[in-house]
This record gives C-alpha cells, structure tokens and sequence, in this order.
C-alpha cells in the first residue's frame, strides 16, 4: 500500500512531497520489487491533487529507475538494482578502479599485470563466497 | 481538428451583449481539468456558452471533441453542462427527470442513473425543487455521466455551495477522471479549489485572454510584490498589475520577468491562484498612479 501525506504548509511542492514519499518507501523496502502503485489519475484523485503534478512525481521516479509506468495499466515498483542504486554502486566500482589505476601506475604496474591482479581478485572471492570450494582457514 | 483537445477556441469574438469577447484563444488537451478564472462580468459565462454552440460568435473558430462548433447534434451527448441553475421543472421528481431526459440521449445508462442517484444520496421520490443547491449540482453530474458525456463543463459549479458540497464535488470530479478521455472545464472566482485539482488555469479579464497555461505556468508566471506607501512609484516600463495603495503600503502584480528589476526595498513572492485573480481582476488595473490612494478601483 502507498503511503502519501501531504503537508500544504512544508512549502515542498506538491509533486516533490509524492516523489520523495513513495522513493523513501521503495528504497525501505515497505514497497518491494513488483509492488502495484495506483495510476497517476486513481492517485491524483485520491490526494486530491492534480493530474499534472502526479504525472510529474512518476516521470521522475520513472526517470530515476525507480518505478516503471505501462500505458493503461499504472505503474510497479522495479526491482532496486536497476534503479538509482545500481547506478550509484556503479559509480563507486569505477571510481575504486580508478584508484586502483592511479596507485598502479605509480608503481609502474602495466595493464597485463593489473587484469592478472584483477583476475585473482575475483578469483579468490569467488572461492571465498562459493561453500562447495571454500576450504575453511584457507588464508586468502 | 485535433483528437488529443477537448476543446480550442482560436481567435473568438462575439459583439452581443455587455459581456464580449475579443479575440480568445485557449484550448484544452483531452483529460485534464481547467479552470477558466475571472471576476464576474470578465466573460466566464459568454466563453462557455459559445464554446457550447448556445451563443453566436462574430469571429474565430471553436472545435469541441474533435467537431467544429456549431457541429453535429450528437455531439450534445457526449457534453455534460452543469450550468448555476438548474433548467429541470420544479415538480419534476427524480424518475421523472430521467423519463423526460432519457429520449434526448441514445446512449442513456438507466442503471448508471439510478447508482448515481444513490451514491450522491439524492432520493428518486425527491422532486427537483425539494434539491439543495449542492444537491441539484449532483442531479446535473448524474444526469451528464449517466448519457456518458466525454466533457463536464461546469459554469460556476461552486459559488453557492457549502465547503462540504465543494469537497465532494472535487471528488466527484476526480473519479470522472480516472478515464483518460474525460476532461473539465469550470469556470469560476472561487480558485482555493482550483489551487490543488487543476491541471490548466486561463484567465480571462473584461472578455481577452490574460494568460493560459498549466497552472504551474501560470503561478510561476507572476510575483506578488509588496512595498511601503512610498516604494514602487517610479517604475518605467514595468506594469504593476492591480496595483493597491494604501497610506499603510502598495501591494501588485508583476511579471516574473519584471521582479528582478523592482530593488531589494520591496518584498517579492510567489503568489497563490487567489492573489492572482485578485490583482488580474482588479478594475483599477489601467488607473494612473497620481490618482489618491483609494483601496478600491471606484473613481471617486
């Protein structure tokens, strides 16, 4: 179920109140991967808003990979990876690569060298998280 | 002729009557709400006759759901019109209404009828003129969703009725929405309403177009600008918009482009719907400055 509540006197617009309320109960899991949100036009009548400002909320949080909107059937909640999150932590997996380039190139690493760390990086916490293979006390 | 408008006025002008038009030109896109905002006597009522064909126009063109107005007879049926009063007889009871509405419309929902009656609470034992302002407005929108009408055209839906009534009918409204092919218009001078539902406002002053927009386009379109007595009085080429003065302040209008040129002396806001119609409506809107400060726009 949706949770909306709008405030008339916060000074936050309309459409910002309903796209931060229904992000906030995605990103806390109250409404998980799947979940049916109402319409844009069943929930602008039932806050008692416009049309408009309720296309507004969706478009951005469709725009945000938050939600996704299908013609004539109303919107569902995506599953989180896809959205602004899997975004962010992508962000952060390339940002740690490029340290790892800087501090590489430092230390006069080539690119052969580097991909072979890589390798057994990923290698070792396959190993690490996979039970079957995992030997227990293995040092990494 | 566009699918995707409601209805457009393009360039429309009527010479009859006080109330004329001068070359009006707004339209609205297929399932949204407008609101046509004017003080009284600013031409609401002659707009929304003439778009209904009940009124002739000197100039311009209409189009109403896709047809050109005057259009086809059919076209009547898929126009809900929710006039200040109502046109149904007195001693008419609510089965009879239907009775003597029903052959006008092919499309009439006896049943739709019937479940509208008892979901707005309106007896059909009750006679028409038994029916309180607000409950009379209901038997209207019962009868324009019960032929199926496409388009409610509201003339001054909520003057007149108490702020329960009002409630209701902006649900009302909002549940003949959920069809993205259904739309409003009301026309009205009461805007706290509007400030939340509407998805388009125009406003119309002495019979011209002031502004038409979405309602964020228009809000964001104006300031309120409010200053002491002796602030805003030499301002060339910015328009200040019913302006007030007062021996206390002077309170205006102004175009959003013009705000930043008025000096940090004055407070500049964002303006509700209200404050909008209000100055846009003011009749001391052309009054020469050097006039004494009166609170009002009456030449004395």
């Amino acid at each position: 179920m949706v949770r909306v509540v709008l405030s008339n006197s916060s000074g936050v617009p309309l459409y910002q109140q309903v796209k931060e309320q229904i992000g906030a109960g995605i990103l806390s899991g109250e409404l998980p991967d799947g979940s049916a949100l109402p319409s844009v036009r069943a929930l602008a009548r039932d806050l008692r808003i416009s049309i408009i400002t309720t296309t507004r909320a969706y478009a951005e949080l469709s725009a945000e990979g938050f939600i996704a909107t299908v013609p004539g059937k109303g919107a569902f909640v995506l599953p989180l990876n896809t959205a602004l999150v899997r975004e962010q932590l992508l962000r952060q997996a390339e940002e740690g690569l490029l340290t790892a380039l800087d501090a590489a190139r430092l230390a006069g690493v080539g690119r052969d060298e580097l991909v072979a760390m890589l390798d057994g990086l990923i290698e070792a916490d396959r190993t690490d998280t996979e039970p079957g293979r995992a030997t227990s006390g293995t040092p990494r | 002729m566009s699918a995707d408008l409601a209805f457009a006025l393009r360039g429309v002008s009527t010479s009859l009557g006080r109330f004329a038009l001068h070359d009006v030109s707004f339209a609205l896109p297929t399932g949204y709400v407008m609101g046509l905002i004017g003080a009284n006597g600013a031409g609401k009522t002659t707009t929304i006759r003439s778009l209904l064909g009940m009124y002739p126009i000197s100039s311009g063109e209409i189009e109403l759901l896709g047809h050109p107005v005057p259009g086809p007879v059919a076209l009547r049926e898929d126009v809900g019109v929710v006039l200040d009063h109502t046109f149904l007889v007195g001693d008419w009871r609510l089965t009879e209404v239907e009775r003597a509405l029903r052959p006008f419309y092919r499309r009439w929902d006896r049943t739709r009828y019937r479940d509208l009656l008892d979901e707005f609470g309106l007896h059909q034992r009750a006679r028409v003129k038994e029916l309180s302002r607000g409950m009379a407005m209901k038997l209207m929108i019962a009868v324009a969703l019960s032929h199926h009408a496409r388009l409610l055209v509201f003339d001054e839906p909520t003057s007149g009725l108490d702020p329960v009534a009002r409630d209701e009918l902006v649900g009302i409204v909002g549940d003949f929405l959920i069809d993205e092919g259904h739309s409003v218009l009301f026309s009205t001078h009461i805007t706290s309403d509007l400030e939340r539902i509407g998805d388009y406002v125009t406003l119309i002053h002495g019979g011209r177009i002031v502004r038409t927009g979405t309602k964020d386009e228009i809000l964001d379109g104006y300031r309120i600008v409010r200053g002491g007595p002796d602030d805003l009085t030499d301002l060339a080429g910015i328009e200040l918009i019913g302006a007030r003065r007062t021996p206390a302040g002077v309170q205006a209008l102004v175009d959003t482009e013009d705000a930043g040129l008025l000096g940090d002396r004055v407070m500049v806001e964002a303006p509700t719907l209200e404050e909008i119609a209000v100055h846009v409506g003011a009749p001391a809107r052309h009054r020469p400055r050097s006039l004494p400060p009166t609170t009002s726009g009456s030449i004395a």
